[in-house]
């Protein structure tokens, strides 16, 4: 019997050049549509003018009243609920507290009917407000769950 | 004189795994990092931080993003605005395109509110003012998302 010569075996070579082509025209085009989205979340509140908002059914609740009082140089200067003057080491932690006990909380869902309106200076910088709606709006307890207080905030018309 | 075989003259190949093996991995970082949402944001505006800012459960319908720089400049569709008045006359063409071209009402049309986290409450408050002037009733204001508390320390 005639045995065959297994030493006698081709060498395939691979082309390689196409699919290197290809995949670094993926590369590139993912480079460049790379695009960092920060994650960023809304407060939602519905402001009608004020004409259209007098026409409507005033609320049977006390309408709160929250005043931001700023420094010439925008910084926080004061915080107020109603007649109440929030000058702690933490304002706002108070004035979540304040609200907290006025809605009634215990966890459950927020109110509905009670409406904050938020009177700051012109100068106040932008996150003062922001933390004041924070404040106001809910709370995130221990297990992260995210819990409402207030749902109608709005912001006093200016002057 | 006895001239020497110049060598191996064989065909050196570069072994390629490790680099196609890398090249790999990165587009598969890429394809999976990649963001196609259209959404509106500008490298100029730092959001201000709030642990109950959350992102919409719906997208919204055909939003109006208004951005507000830290020195008071408006940007309204690329545009970067000097005075709220241009910023008025912007909205207010927004405003006839919309009624004329869609059947919404501009109630129901959401006006984002990019805001500076230094840029003055006062200038948001405006904004919010002519909106309501061009009958917008409905504004989402953007924070930026934090893990932390933000009313702990003012």
């Amino acid at each position: 019997m005639k045995i065959r010569n297994a030493d006698h075996r081709e060498i395939i070579t691979l082309q390689m050049t196409p699919m290197i082509d290809i995949v670094f025209q993926l590369l590139v085009f993912f480079v460049f549509t790379f695009k960092i989205v920060l994650p960023e979340g809304d407060f939602n509140i519905r402001m009608p003018s004020a004409s259209a908002s007098e026409s409507s059914q005033p609320s049977e609740t006390p309408l709160l009243k929250v005043r931001l009082r700023a420094t010439p140089t925008g910084e926080l200067a004061r915080v107020q609920l109603g007649d109440l003057v929030l000058d702690g080491e933490a304002p706002f932690a108070q004035l979540h507290l304040e609200i907290r006990n006025l809605v009634g909380d215990s966890g459950g869902p927020g109110s509905t009917e009670q409406e904050v309106e938020i009177e700051a200076d012109y100068e106040l910088k932008y996150r003062y407000a922001m933390n004041a709606i924070t404040a106001i709006t809910g709370y995130v307890d221990d297990n992260g769950e995210q819990h409402k207080l207030v749902e109608r905030v709005r912001f006093a018309p200016l002057p | 004189m006895r001239i020497r075989p110049k060598g191996n003259t064989g065909i050196v190949e570069g072994d390629l795994t490790p680099m196609i093996d890398m090249t790999f991995q990165l587009i598969a970082f890429f394809m999976m990092v990649i963001n196609f949402s259209d959404a509106e944001q500008d490298q100029r505006i730092k959001l201000p931080a709030s642990e109950l800012a959350r992102p919409p459960t719906a997208p919204y319908e055909q939003p109006l993003t208004i951005h507000l720089t830290s020195n008071g400049h408006f940007i309204y569709a690329g545009d970067e605005l000097f005075d709220i008045a241009r910023l008025r006359s912007a909205l207010l063409r927004e405003t006839q395109i919309i009624l004329r071209h869609t059947s919404k009402k501009l109630a129901e049309v959401t006006v984002i509110i990019r805001a500076d986290a230094n840029s003055k409450t006062g200038l948001v408050q405006e904004i919010i003012g002519i909106c309501q002037e061009l009958k917008f009733e409905k504004f989402a204001l953007r924070g930026k998302q934090s893990e932390a508390s933000t009313i702990r320390g003012a």
